[in-house]
């Protein structure tokens, strides 16, 4: 069962570092919205763009960016599907 | 280019070409007169039988069908029909004029309930599919063992569905009031006609298909006013693109309003009037009876001094229209504060971030902004209905890719409905502030009538002063239309959208519930041995109770039962959220500790939410509860403190209690596993 350790390993490495992301983008930035609102982003105040667009973009491309990982490691272990 | 798509992709198309035709057709018939009322019910019956149609298609007597649509849908239909799932009346109708009257406190919603899905995608989807059975308790159920967890998970669902479905119906009711005028009884009985014709022959797979026709109604509902505001003022039709300019001019008309003489004036004197509650609350009961004596020596002295009739018969109403006890009078008075004191208040920039008078009022919205993002996520990525959607993939890589599109697609909504606000409120900036009264447009008197609008002229200056409107949330979507000067065939259109926003969610919802009573309670538990065709049997039965149920209590406009949606984030968050990351992250959790932390996570959320919200509850005879919320944090984001409680009470009692080395055959199953089973 070593190779099913080793694929564990690596789903949870991944997982946690994209959950790091996630985490310093919903909650990190928004923090700071207040300050970042000074500065302007295609007319926006930037923390109101980050909380409107801004964050939720990220939010596809964190979930678009761990597919396609998944996929990478599925193939490399031999379990993908099709 | 039509023969790269799959056969349910040029389905779908033909039936979006036809659903857009038809939106034409009834608009050239609206140019050469049909009346607006046959447009609200063309759409009614157009949109209504369409759903019918495809859930009689999709009829089953399959047990896999009825519970997980026989695992056959596609990646991209499944975010499709989780889109629909998910978006409900009140994101549809309600999220636009929360953003409008908030500004920016309003989008913690639009990053919350998008924010869930990163954690659906990394902790549950690949795993509730690797599972592959049909219900969350099922999952629960697997990995901890033994009915009493079950029994709990069921509970949660059904305590943080069965609300939320009333809801949904108690939403058609109002659209089909308000677009159709029906009866509002008759309305939530067609809600209910809607929602099981999707859903009783055919369950999930029928639910599955009328969604994915479902969101492609809504979208374009939801769009479509605010693309036309949009070119209407900027000149380009992508509100998203531009509305950046607007809320600058939105901006600028704020800092020109906010202090005119006239809006400072009118707020003083909504502050006065909010004083002068607040004393009669406090002398009373003798303020009652002062004021009472003196409308009737008023009243005598007219009588006496051969006044106008019709000046004494006004004061009599007026004397019969006071409050009849002290009691009445006190709860009549402070609401008639409360919206003054609301009216009074210096009102917020659109664009600012956590506003507050001082640093610390600054730092508590920071807070609360934070912890409702919390609840919103958590509660997202834990609501049942959301979740079982995950189960109908083919495959667990279909699973993950299903998580991107259910994001892509509910982001078309998310992202449109801040620029429906900013637009909105430019054209109230622009159109109705500084206003003669006799001069609005008439869409203003409209709504009044029906309570959603509502002006007081209270400095008689004959002019509209922002403080002196005052907006029902619901009004911006509904509205809009009218408020750009759009043919009613786009108001029709919304009306529509809102429909399936609200069916698509109840069918979703009503489907968690059956299958937590059918499939978990009556066939795990009860009778395991139950054949097939019963076990349907029962699903339907269920169905319909639960269904019925539902609209009845709806009919009965259950007012506090709407605040009570915004608890269901916090309640299923709190419930299922902790046990089953840690049941799939962590080997060491137990049963006893997933019990533990599960009872321990509810009871904490609806206790905060219970002492802060409420002071007495009559029928039980309980007074005095009010407590203060603890770090300012408000009851509708009491799942922050039932979260963390519900992971820490895993943690500790799973590690006072036994391991359970079986758990990890479990686990290996579910982490790693050559995935095409079910």
């Amino acid at each position: 069962m070593a190779k099913a350790d080793a694929y564990w390993r690596r789903t949870r490495r991944l997982t946690f570092t994209l959950l790091l992301c996630w985490f310093f983008v919903t909650f990190g930035v928004t923090w700071f919205a207040r300050e970042i609102n000074e500065m302007a982003f295609l007319g926006f105040p930037l923390g109101f763009y980050m909380a409107a667009q801004g964050s939720l973009v990220i939010f596809l491309l964190i979930i678009w960016w761990y597919n396609r990982q998944m996929r990478k490691i599925d193939a490399e272990f031999g379990v993908d599907e099709d | 280019m039509l023969s790269s798509l799959t056969r349910l992709q040029r389905y779908y198309l033909y039936y979006t070409g036809c659903f857009l035709a038809f939106i034409g057709a009834l608009a050239i018939l609206e140019q050469h007169g049909m009346p607006p009322r046959w447009i609200g019910y063309s759409f009614l019956f157009f949109t209504i039988s369409m759903y019918a149609l495809i859930g009689i298609v999709s009829r089953t007597s399959d047990v896999s069908e009825y519970y997980v649509a026989g695992r056959k849908v596609p990646a991209f239909f499944n975010g499709m029909a989780t889109g629909a799932d998910w978006m409900s009346a009140a994101s549809f109708i309600g999220m636009a004029g929360t953003l409008y009257l908030s500004g920016f406190q309003g989008l913690a919603y639009v990053i919350g309930w998008t924010s869930g899905f990163v954690l659906v995608a990394l902790l549950l989807a690949p795993y509730l599919r690797r599972f592959g059975q049909y219900t969350i308790p099922d999952f629960l159920g697997a990995r901890y063992g033994g009915n009493a967890i079950r029994l709990v998970a069921v509970a949660a669902a059904i305590l943080a569905s069965f609300v939320y479905v009333v809801a949904q119906i108690y939403g058609v009711g109002v659209i089909t009031s308000r677009f159709v005028s029906l009866q509002f009884e008759i309305g939530v009985f067609v809600g209910l006609a809607g929602i099981l014709v999707c859903s009783f022959l055919g369950g999930m797979r029928a639910v599955t298909w009328t969604q994915v026709a479902q969101y492609l109604i809504l979208i374009v509902a939801y769009v479509t006013p605010v693309a036309i505001l949009s070119y209407n003022v900027t000149g380009n039709p992508i509100p998203q693109l531009v509305y950046g300019q607007v809320l600058e001019q939105v901006t600028k008309l704020e800092n020109r309003l906010f202090d005119s003489p006239a809006e400072v004036e009118v707020r003083q004197l909504f502050r006065d009037r909010a004083d002068q509650y607040a004393q009669k609350i406090m002398q009373l009961p003798h303020s009652l009876i002062h004021e009472r004596e003196q409308l009737s020596s008023e009243i005598n002295r007219l009588k006496s001094s051969d006044a106008q009739m019709r000046d004494i018969v006004a004061l009599e109403r007026q004397r019969r229209d006071l409050p009849h006890d002290p009691e009445q009078a006190k709860v009549r008075w402070e609401n008639a504060m409360y919206s003054a004191a609301d009216r009074s208040k210096q009102p917020i920039h659109h664009a600012e971030a956590f506003p507050g008078e001082t640093v610390e009022e600054q730092n508590i919205q920071r807070i609360n902004f934070l912890a409702l993002i919390f609840c919103l996520t958590v509660g997202t990525a834990a609501l049942p209905h959301v979740l079982t959607r995950y189960y109908t993939t083919p495959s667990v890589r279909e699973a993950r890719e299903s998580v991107f599109w259910s994001l892509l697609f509910i982001l078309l909504l998310y992202i449109t409905a801040p620029a429906y606000a900013v637009f909105a409120k430019y054209e109230v900036l622009s159109h109705l502030a500084e206003i003669p009264i006799a001069k609005l447009p008439g869409w203003v008197a409209a709504w009044a009538k029906i309570g959603l609008v509502s002006i007081e002229d209270i400095n008689a200056d004959g002019i509209l002063q922002l403080a002196e409107l005052s907006l029902n949330p619901d009004v911006i979507v509904l509205a809009t239309p009218e408020i750009a000067g759009m043919p009613y065939v786009v108001s029709g259109l919304v009306a529509a959208g809102g429909l399936a926003a609200a069916l698509s969610t109840a069918d979703g919802l009503l489907l968690t519930i059956t299958s937590a009573l059918s499939h978990d309670v009556y066939y795990r538990i009860i009778r395991p041995g139950a054949s097939t065709q019963f076990r349907l049997v029962i699903a339907k039965s269920m169905l319909l109770v639960v269904a019925v149920l539902a609209a009845t209590v709806a009919a009965q406009k259950p007012g506090t039962i709407l605040s009570m949606v915004a608890w269901a984030f916090s309640i299923a968050g709190s419930a299922f959220f902790p046990a089953l990351v840690l049941g799939i992250f962590w080997g060491r959790a137990t049963r006893k500790g997933a019990l533990a932390g599960m009872i321990v996570g509810v009871m904490l959320s609806i206790y905060y939410i219970v002492r802060v919200e409420f002071d007495t509850i009559p029928w039980l005879g309980v007074s005095g509860l009010r407590m203060e919320p603890w770090f300012n944090i408000q009851a509708t984001s009491s799942g922050f403190f039932g979260v963390l409680a519900g992971f820490a009470t895993i943690v500790l009692v799973s590690l006072v209690t036994k391991p359970e080395p079986e758990a990890m055959n479990f686990l290996k199953a579910i982490r790693f596993r050559n995935g095409t089973s079910s």
